[in-house]
C-alpha cells in the first residue's frame, strides 16, 4: 500500500539526530510494548507480514508522529481485535470483559529462550526454477496495490540488474492477507542512483532492494 | 484511555508529557487485559527484555567482524553463507534467520536501511536504535546517503562509491567495516573493541587504535 510507511526518498522529515550512548529503551512502557508484541506474536494467529500491514495501515498522521514502539502497540491492538482475542470495549475499559478466543500457544517465561533462538525462518521451497540469474537486466513492475507489498514506490518501473539469487521465500503480498505463503524466488536487484532519482542524483550511489520474482520483468 | 483527538499533538513539546503518559496508559491497559485473560505471562516479557538488554547486542556483531578481519577463511564463509558462519559463533534466531554480510572496501562503502519498516539484524546488533526506525533516516538514506553520513560525522571521499541496501525482504544485513590501519598486532578481542554498532550499519567507520584508547 502507498502508506506513510513507504518513506524512501521523501523530503522534509528532518535531521536523523542520532543519540549518543542511546539506551535500548527510553521508558518502561517500551519494554512492555516489545514483550507484548513478541508474546502475542507467539499465539500463532497472524504472520509477520500481517503485523507489518497492520502497522502501515495506521493513519499517516499517526504513523509519522508516533514512536516505533507506539506503532507496534497500535498495530498489536488491531491484530488482537481482528482475531478475536480482545475487544475494543476491553481496551477502552482497561480490563477483561469476555473470555474471547483461545490461542494455539501462550508464551511462558521458560519458553522464551528457545523461541527467540529459533526465530521464524521464512525460506520455503519454490515450485519452479528461478526465472532470472545474476547479471540479468530487469525492470521492476509498476503497480499500486492498496494491499501489502514490499516493493517501495521509489523502486517501481525502474531498470536495474540482478546481483544475486537469494533463495525462495514466503511471498508477503499474499501472506499478509491470509492468501497463503506462495513462495517465490527473491533477488537482490541493483539500481543506479540516477535511474531512481534522475537529475542531480549522487553519481556514486547505487541502491539495492530484495525483490520477489513477481515484482520483476525482463528487459 | 486516550481520545484520538490528541494523536497529532506530540511534536508540540508542551503536550509531550501528556502524550507520553497516554501511550503509557494504553500499554498498561493492554497488558492488564491480556494478563487477566491469561493470554500472556508477564514474566515472559521480563525474560524477553532481559535478553535484549543484556545478552543480544552489537558486541555479537563486533566479534563477527573481528573474526572476519583476522581469519580469511571465516571472511570467505561470511561471503558465501553468512547465516551459517555467524551461527558458528552462537548468534542465531529472531531477525537473524537469513543473514548476509557485506564488506566495505577502499572503493565502496555499504549502508543498510529499511525504508518500509524497521528490519534490522537483531541476532548480531540487538534492538535497533530509535533513529534507525524513524522517518528521517528511512526517507533519506536511499536518496542522500552522504548527507546522512555527515550527520554521523562521517565524510567519505567524493570518488568513493556508496551502496545502499534497502532491507525489503527477510534478508538481514551486517556491514563488515574496513579494518583500521595499524591493527596488525591486535588480537580478536582488541579488534572487536574497535567495531561500533554504527560501523556495522554503515553509518560509522571502525574506530582507529587511538580512538579506542
Amino acid at each position: 500500500m502507498n502508506g506513510a510507511q513507504d518513506l524512501g526518498g521523501q523530503h522534509g522529515m528532518g535531521p536523523v539526530a542520532p543519540e549518543k550512548d542511546e539506551p535500548y529503551f527510553h521508558a518502561e512502557w517500551e519494554k512492555r510494548a516489545l514483550g507484548l508484541t513478541l508474546s502475542c506474536g507467539a499465539f500463532g494467529a497472524w504472520t509477520i507480514d500481517e503485523s507489518r500491514h497492520a502497522r502501515e495501515s495506521l493513519p499517516p498522521a499517526t504513523y509519522l508522529s508516533a514512536s516505533y514502539y507506539e506503532i507496534w502497540i497500535r498495530g498489536l491492538e488491531t491484530l488482537l481485535k481482528r482475531h478475536g482475542f480482545v475487544s475494543a470495549a476491553e481496551l477502552a475499559a482497561g480490563q477483561m470483559l469476555d473470555n474471547g478466543r483461545e490461542p494455539k500457544r501462550i508464551l511462558t517465561a521458560d519458553m522464551v529462550p528457545g523461541v527467540l533462538a529459533k526465530g521464524g525462518p521464512c525460506d520455503r521451497p519454490a515450485p519452479d526454477q528461478p526465472l532470472f540469474a545474476a547479471g540479468d537486466p530487469v525492470r521492476t513492475k509498476n503497480f499500486n496495490p492498496e494491499t501489502h507489498t514490499r516493493l517501495p514506490r521509489y523502486a517501481r518501473a525502474k531498470k536495474g540488474f540482478i546481483e544475486a539469487v537469494q533463495g525462495s521465500f514466503v511471498f508477503p503480498d499474499d501472506n499478509a492477507h491470509g492468501k497463503g505463503e506462495n513462495p517465490q524466488w527473491v533477488y537482490t536487484v541493483v539500481f543506479d542512483g540516477e535511474e531512481i532519482w534522475g537529475e542531480g542524483a549522487d553519481p556514486t550511489l547505487t541502491v539495492s532492494i530484495d525483490a520477489w520474482e513477481s515484482y520483476l520483468e525482463r528487459v | 484511555m486516550t481520545s484520538h483527538s490528541d494523536d497529532g499533538d506530540h511534536h508540540d513539546h508542551d503536550h509531550h508529557d501528556n502524550h507520553f503518559s497516554a501511550v503509557q496508559a494504553r500499554v498498561k491497559a493492554l497488558e492488564t487485559v491480556l494478563t487477566q485473560k491469561g493470554l500472556i505471562d508477564p514474566a515472559a516479557i521480563d525474560v524477553i527484555v532481559d535478553t535484549y538488554e543484556t545478552k543480544i547486542g552489537p558486541r555479537n556483531g563486533a566479534r563477527v567482524v573481528a573474526k572476519a578481519w583476522s581469519e580469511p577463511d571465516f571472511a570467505d564463509w561470511l561471503r558465501s553463507d553468512a547465516t551459517a558462519a555467524i551461527a558458528s559463533l552462537g548468534y542465531t534466531g529472531r531477525q537473524g534467520e537469513h543473514m548476509r554480510a557485506v564488506f566495505n572496501t577502499p572503493e565502496t562503502h555499504n549502508l543498510v536501511v529499511c525504508t518500509l519498516c524497521s528490519c534490522y539484524p537483531w541476532s548480531v546488533l540487538g534492538l535497533p536504535p530509535v533513529w534507525y526506525k524513524a522517518p528521517p533516516y528511512r526517507s533519506r538514506a536511499v536518496i542522500d546517503p552522504r548527507g546522512v553520513l555527515d550527520e554521523f560525522g562521517v565524510t567519505l571521499p567524493d570518488t568513493k562509491k556508496i551502496r545502499v541496501w534497502d532491507s525489503t525482504a527477510e534478508l538481514r544485513y551486517i556491514v563488515i567495516p574496513e579494518r583500521p590501519f595499524g591493527t596488525e598486532s591486535l588480537d580478536q578481542q582488541a579488534l572487536a573493541d574497535l567495531v561500533t554498532r554504527d560501523s556495522m550499519i554503515g553509518t560509522g567507520l571502525a574506530k582507529s587504535v587511538g580512538e579506542a584508547r
